[in-house]
C-alpha cells in the first residue's frame, strides 16, 4: 500500500469497526430486550442477579453516599456561611443528591462492582463455548443469561439510588446540623421547601437510563469478547474487554447525566 | 418416502470455503470443501492439529458461516437459516466440544440436567432418575454434586457426553470425545457409543486423534490436510493410498498396522 493511502484505509476501516460493533449492540439489545417476552421465564436466576446487582451493592452504596452527603455537609456550611446563607444547607444537599450525585454514583459504583463482574462471567462464557453450547441445546442464551441481568439492574439501581439519597441527606444532616450547628427546623424546612416532584422524577429518570446504559455495555462487551479489535485472546481477551465495559459504562453514564440535566431540568 | 429420507445424506458439504483474520492476513482454512455424511453411519474426521477439524464441525451447527458454499443438515442449508428454524434445526444434535464446554456456575447434575429441563417436560423425579442413569453409566456416580472446575479433563469429557446424549438427538457431533481420557475409559466411551447408537440409530460425526483404534467405529474417515480433504471408507484405502502426506500421516498414526502390512506387500 502507497504511503498517501494508508491515512485513509485507516481512516475507512476504523470507521467500519466502529459502525459495526455500534450495529451489534443494537442487535444485542433488542434481543435482550426480546428475551422478557420468551418463556420460560428464570424467576430463580432474576432473583440471583437481583441478590448480587442489589444487596451486594448495598454497602458499597451506603458508604458511598454516607461519605459524600458528610463532605457536602462541611462544604455546604463552609461556602453558604460566607453568604450568611446556611439555611438554606438542607435544600442544597437535597437537591445535589437527588437529582446529581445520587443517580451518577450509584451508578458508577454499580458498574465499578457488578458491571465489570457480569463483563467477565459472559466474557469467559463466550471464550470457553459456553454460550456456543447452549445455543447448539436450542436454549436462547439471552432468554437465559442476559435478560434476567438487565430486569436485575433495572430493578435495584433505582432502589440503591434513593437509598443513597437518604443515606446522604442523613450524612449532611450528621455534619451540618449536629457538628456544625446549623438548625434542624431550617435543614429540614428548606429541604421539603425545595425539593419538588420533577426533581425526584429527574432523579428516578437518570437512574434508570444509567441501570440501562450499565447493563447493556458490561453484557454486551462480555458477549462480543471475540469481535473486539484489539482486545487479544483467552484470558487476556476478558480482563481487556472488563476493563472496557467499565470505562465505557462511566463516560456513558457521564454524557447521559449531562444530556438528560439539559433536557429535562 | 422412508427410502427417500434415508437416501439422503445426514449433512453435506458442498463446495465450503472458510477463511479467518482480517484484511491482509486473511488465511483459509478450507478450501472448497465437498462430502457427504451418511445417515446412521459414523463419520471420523482425522487431521493434524489446527487443519479444521473443530471449524467444520462448527460449521455444521451454524456457530460459524461459510464465506462460500453452503452446508446442509436433512437437506436444509444451515448457512441460511436464523432465528427460529436454526434452533429448530439445531433440537437434531447432540453436541461434545473440544473443551467440553460445561457451564461453570452449575454442578456436574444441573449440568446433565439443563437441557432436559430447559427442552422436555418431564418430572423432576423423571429427570432425577435419567440423570442418575447416565452418571452410572459413565462411572460418575457419586460427583453429581461437583462442579466443572472440580473434575480432571477425562471427566468433565464424559460429563459433556452425558449431556449431549440426553435430548436423544438424530446426529451427535464429538469433538475428541476420548483426549484425555486413559486406554479402559476410552474404551468404555467407546463401548458407550456403539450401545447408544444401536439404540438411538443417530448419524455421528467424531473428530478423533485416537487413530487407529476409532477407525473401529468409523464407517467413512475424513482426513483434513491443508483445507483439502480425502475421504476413505476404510483403513485399507488409506494404506494404499499415493498422496505422500496421506503415507505419512498412515506411517505415523497407523504404526505397527502399516509396517506388518507393508512387508507383506
Ligand atoms: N475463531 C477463530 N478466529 C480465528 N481463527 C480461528 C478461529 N477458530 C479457528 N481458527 C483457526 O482455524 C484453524 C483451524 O482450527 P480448528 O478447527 O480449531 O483446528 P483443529 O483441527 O485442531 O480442531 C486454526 O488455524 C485456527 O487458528
Ligand atoms: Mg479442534
Amino acid at each position: 500500500m502507497t504511503f498517501w493511502v494508508k491515512p485513509f484505509f485507516y481512516l475507512g476501516d476504523n470507521c467500519l469497526y466502529l459502525l459495526a460493533d455500534l450495529g451489534r449492540m443494537g442487535i444485542f439489545l433488542f434481543a435482550a430486550l426480546a428475551g422478557l417476552f420468551k418463556r420460560p421465564f428464570r424467576g430463580k436466576e432474576l432473583l440471583k442477579q437481583l441478590h448480587f446487582i442489589g444487596a451486594g451493592s448495598i454497602n458499597v452504596v451506603f458508604f458511598t453516599a454516607l461519605s459524600t452527603g458528610m463532605v457536602l455537609g462541611l462544604q455546604g456550611v463552609y461556602t453558604l456561611q460566607k453568604f450568611g446563607a446556611d439555611g438554606m444547607l438542607g435544600s442544597g444537599v437535597a437537591l445535589t443528591l437527588i437529582m446529581e450525585l445520587g443517580p451518577i454514583l450509584t451508578a458508577l459504583m454499580v458498574a465499578g462492582r457488578a458491571g465489570s463482574a457480569m463483563c467477565a462471567e459472559i466474557g469467559i462464557m463466550r471464550i470457553s463455548e459456553q454460550i456456543d453450547a447452549l445455543e447448539c441445546m436450542a436454549i436462547d442464551p439471552f432468554r437465559y443469561l442476559i435478560t434476567p441481568k438487565f430486569l436485575a439492574a433495572i430493578i435495584s439501581v433505582p432502589l440503591l439510588t434513593a437509598m443513597f439519597d437518604v443515606v446522604g441527606i442523613y450524612g449532611g444532616y450528621l455534619t451540618g446540623v449536629q457538628m456544625m450547628g446549623v438548625s434542624s427546623g431550617s435543614f429540614f424546612n428548606g429541604m421539603m421547601n425545595s425539593v419538588s416532584n420533577h426533581d425526584i422524577q429527574l432523579g428516578l429518570i437518570k437512574s434508570f437510563v444509567f441501570a440501562f446504559l450499565l447493563v447493556w455495555i458490561s453484557t454486551g462487551r462480555g458477549y462480543f469478547v471475540l469481535q473486539i479489535r484489539g482486545a487479544g485472546f483467552g484470558a487476556e481477551s476478558v480482563s481487556k474487554v472488563t476493563t472496557q465495559a467499565v470505562v465505557l459504562s462511566s463516560i456513558s453514564v457521564l454524557i447521559f447525566d449531562y444530556l438528560l440535566t439539559a433536557v429535562l431540568l | 418416502m422412508v427410502t427417500e429420507t434415508e437416501s439422503t445424506p445426514a449433512v453435506e458439504f458442498i463446495d465450503v470455503v472458510k477463511y479467518f483474520g482480517e484484511w491482509g492476513q486473511r488465511h483459509r482454512v478450507l478450501h472448497g470443501v465437498s462430502y457427504s455424511v451418511p445417515r446412521g453411519k459414523t463419520t471420523v474426521i482425522a487431521g493434524g492439529s489446527g487443519q479444521g477439524k473443530s471449524v467444520t464441525l462448527k460449521l455444521v451447527l451454524g456457530l460459524l458461516k461459510p464465506d462460500s458454499g453452503r452446508i446442509l443438515v436433512d437437506g436444509q442449508d444451515v448457512t441460511r437459516l436464523g432465528g427460529r428454524k436454526l434452533r429448530d434445526l439445531r433440537m437434531k444434535f447432540g453436541v461434545l466440544f473440544q473443551g467440553a464446554a460445561l457451564f461453570d456456575s452449575l454442578s456436574v447434575f444441573e449440568n446433565i440436567a439443563l437441557p432436559l429441563r430447559e427442552r422436555t417436560r418431564l418430572t423432576e423425579q423423571e429427570i432425577e432418575e435419567r440423570v442418575a442413569d447416565t452418571l452410572e453409566t459413565l462411572e460418575l456416580t457419586g460427583h453429581e454434586k461437583k462442579f466443572p472446575a472440580q473434575l480432571s479433563g477425562g471427566m468433565q469429557k464424559r460429563v459433556g457426553l452425558a449431556r449431549a446424549l440426553q435430548l436423544e438427538p438424530e446426529i451427535v457431533l464429538f469433538d475428541e470425545p476420548t483426549t484425555g481420557l486413559d486406554p479402559v475409559m476410552t474404551q468404555d466411551i467407546y463401548n458407550l457409543f456403539r450401545r447408544t447408537q444401536e439404540k438411538l440409530g443417530y448419524t455421528a460425526i467424531i473428530v478423533s486423534h485416537d487413530i487407529p483404534k476409532v477407525f473401529d467405529l468409523a464407517d467413512q474417515i475424513v482426513l483434513l490436510n491443508k483445507g483439502e480433504i480425502d475421504v476413505f471408507t476404510d483403513v485399507a484405502q488409506i494404506k494404499d493410498s499415493e498422496k505422500p502426506y496421506i503415507r505419512e500421516f498412515a506411517e505415523m498414526t497407523l504404526g505397527d498396522l502399516f509396517e506388518a502390512d507393508s512387508k507383506k506387500g
